[in-house]
């Protein structure tokens, strides 16, 4: 069964979470008739549609043995621009460009310091989660600004193609060209080789001081975008949007089967545990379960999922052997 | 000045430097703001460290090990909630149980956070995301979304952290400080002269090697992260001792400033090396800079946390650049010392 498996391109780990995937729809089916209905499953997915934008490029990043903990704060930075600039007179549309643009300058200062100074990616986007935040904050202060363009708000309520509004139509496309960058093309088996091992990859020939700088300017750029769409979906913006994203993006992304250490994952698998967190939130919503007990159960269920496969017999007492992690 | 930067070593002349740091921040706030150095900017910004300084000291112990634990903020808002819950509950409650009950709560989540970590070998990382969460859900299972009040305290906890023990002038030391800044110290000699302790350096710089020198990394790694989760327990009774109202969001992002504090205190995210005195003075600067914006007319208090990830940024960029030209001097002095010894046994 595992060689039919593998002939279809997937390995234990996304089986595996195929098979929850398909538990939870059951469940939350059988709980509610309304589940499977199409507005329903559109509307679960347009409620985080922002955070499974971002996933893709943290996928990138995480494979790539980095992390960005930046991701939420610059979501909220491009929101907070975004309603700043139109509030100062900015045309929409040019507001739409600079944000966009404020994305690529937030990741290549990730970068510079990352890539270019050599520094390790947990604190620096540690600061710039700070950091960013901070300037967010400064743009709006204490107030909420709202009253945004009918067109930009429609492009993340309402259909754009059928039912489906722009936003799910975008992240759609973003995950198309995502999966073939990461499976199909060089620079996708290049993020492998450095999330497995820097050196080598060096010694290969490969600029990964280039190619981590590339990966955090278009994680910037995401989460910019994806700070839009935020906007664009609650039709206002205040200094705390996006708080706390970055830890359910990078949970989404470790359940997907992406190894912390870099070098493993899929985003076939990233796809999977997206499909599996929204119904699993969707579905806890249905049940009345509260905002924080759902970021527990996701949070348990991550806990789960990476203890499974270690336990053997004698884990507990066994001396620790130094292989690279999951 | 060459002579002196080789003789005192570089965890030294971090908190030195950091200290400089210090000094400089406060006189050039001093020079912006009328009235600047006086007693209530000291009392505000020791009524933070109080709280800050006890994560950070467990926070620092962990990242020595080469772990992260980010639950920290989760600990210290369910222990916060716990505590106010049970002395409200029993108000002649002996004060000295009470702290007891806080910390051994604190431990118990800590000892999770450690198994999973040491024996299942979990990344940290992991752990903590997960547990974060869940602990933070369970604050909310616990509490039934109530929350407590500082009319269902007893006087004396709430006395505590204010209670001035001694004045230098119009700066009054604290118990909350004091008390906090006493366990810091005692944690700081602890890991730099008690023998054991220097464990969690080894682990942090070296896994394998201390391993293969018979250390049970696993129960070292362990006790960091009890050692974390009862600190958090005891930052929760003084957070719950200093606001009295505490709701499902208590404690939310505490993890991050304490992550924050180690790293400006000279703490380096890959484990093996820093000082909790240096975790102390980055919580402090940290502190002393955010109230100093505040009063700061010329620039609005929102730039507080712009100005924080900037400096962060700063600080662990420099402390990345002097380490390795401090390597690479070392190196070039080693050198010279071996070529002088061997003109000299050839001669």
């Amino acid at each position: 069964m595992m060689d039919a498996l593998r002939r279809l391109g997937l390995s234990g780990w996304e089986f595996f979470l195929l098979g929850v995937l398909v538990l939870v729809v059951v469940v939350n089916a059988s709980l509610s008739p309304d589940f499977l209905r199409l507005a329903n499953q559109i509307n679960l997915f347009q409620l985080s549609i922002e955070k499974v934008i971002v996933a893709l490029a943290m996928t990138f990043i995480i494979v790539n043995g980095e992390i960005d903990l930046s991701v939420g704060s610059m979501m909220g930075l491009a929101a907070c621009a975004f309603g700043w600039m139109l509030q100062s007179g900015v045309p929409a549309p040019a507001a739409f460009a600079l944000v966009l643009a404020i994305g690529l300058l937030g990741g290549a200062i990730n970068a510079l310091f990352i890539a270019g100074l050599g520094l390790p990616s947990l604190v620096v986007t540690l600061a710039t989660l700070i950091g960013f935040r901070g300037a967010a904050r400064v743009l709006v202060e204490d107030r909420g600004i709202g009253n945004f363009p009918s067109w930009f708000t429609g492009l993340a309520q309402g259909g754009f193609i059928g039912p489906f509004p722009f936003s799910m139509l975008a992240f759609a496309v973003l995950l198309a060209f995502a999966w073939i960058v990461l499976g199909r093309t060089g620079f996708g088996r290049k993020t492998y080789v450095i999330g497995t091992n820097r050196e080598v990859a060096e010694f290969a020939g490969i600029d990964t001081a280039r190619h981590k700088a590339v990966l955090f300017v278009a994680s910037g750029l995401l989460a910019a975008f994806a700070g839009l769409i935020y906007a664009a979906r609650v039709g206002a913006v205040r200094g705390d949007v996006g708080l706390g994203f970055e830890l359910d993006i990078i949970t989404i992304v470790l359940l997907g089967g992406v190894g912390i250490a870099g070098g493993t994952g899929t985003m076939l698998g990233t796809l999977l545990s997206i499909l599996i967190v929204l119904n699993l939130r969707n579905g806890m919503a249905l049940l009345n379960v509260t905002g924080h007990i759902q970021t527990g159960v996701i949070g348990l269920l991550l806990l789960l999922s990476v203890l499974a496969p270690r336990i053997r017999l004698g884990w507990l007492w066994g001396r620790p052997r130094f292989e690279e992690a999951r | 000045m060459g002579g002196l930067l080789q003789r005192l070593n570089p965890q030294t002349q971090r908190i030195a430097a950091l200290l400089v740091v210090l000094l400089l921040v406060g006189l050039f706030f001093s020079t912006q703001i009328e009235n600047y150095v006086n007693g209530r900017l000291f009392n505000r910004i020791t009524s933070s460290v109080a709280i800050m300084a006890l994560i950070a000291t467990g926070q620092t112990v962990v990242i020595l090990t080469r772990n992260i634990d980010l639950s920290v903020g989760a600990i210290v808002g369910f222990v916060a909630f716990a505590a106010g819950s049970l002395i409200a509950t029993h108000p002649d409650l002996n004060p000295v149980l009470l702290v007891l009950a806080c910390a051994l709560v604190g431990a118990f989540f800590g000892a999770i956070n450690g198994v999973l970590v040491a024996y299942a070998r979990i990344p940290s990382i992991i752990v903590t995301l997960a547990t974060m969460a869940i602990f933070r859900s369970a604050l909310v299972e616990y509490s039934g979304a109530q929350s407590i009040t500082t009319a269902q305290l007893p006087a004396w906890l709430v006395a505590f952290p204010n209670y001035s023990v001694f004045s230098l002038g119009e700066f009054d030391f604290r118990a909350g400080f004091l008390t906090a800044l006493l366990i810091v110290i005692a944690a700081h000699l602890l890991l730099a002269r008690f023998r054991p302790a220097r464990r969690f350096y080894a682990v942090g710089s070296n896994p394998e090697a201390a391993e293969m020198a018979g250390i049970d990394t696993r129960k070292v790694v362990f006790s960091a992260f009890l050692i974390s989760g009862a600190l958090a327990g005891l930052a929760g009774l003084m957070f719950l001792a200093r606001f009295g109202n505490i709701t499902v969001v208590a404690g939310l992002g505490f993890e991050l400033r304490s992550v924050a504090a180690a790293v400006l205190g000279g703490v380096n995210i890959f484990g093996g090396s820093g000082t909790v005195l240096g975790a102390f003075i980055g919580a402090v600067l940290v502190d002393l800079i955010e109230f100093s914006l505040v009063r700061w007319p010329l620039v609005s208090e929102f730039w507080r946390e712009a100005v924080l990830g900037t400096l962060i940024l700063l600080a662990v960029s420099a402390d990345a650049i002097l380490m390795r030209r401090l390597t690479r001097l070392r190196a070039e002095w080693q050198k010279r010392r071996q070529k002088a010894r061997a003109a000299k046994e050839a001669a």
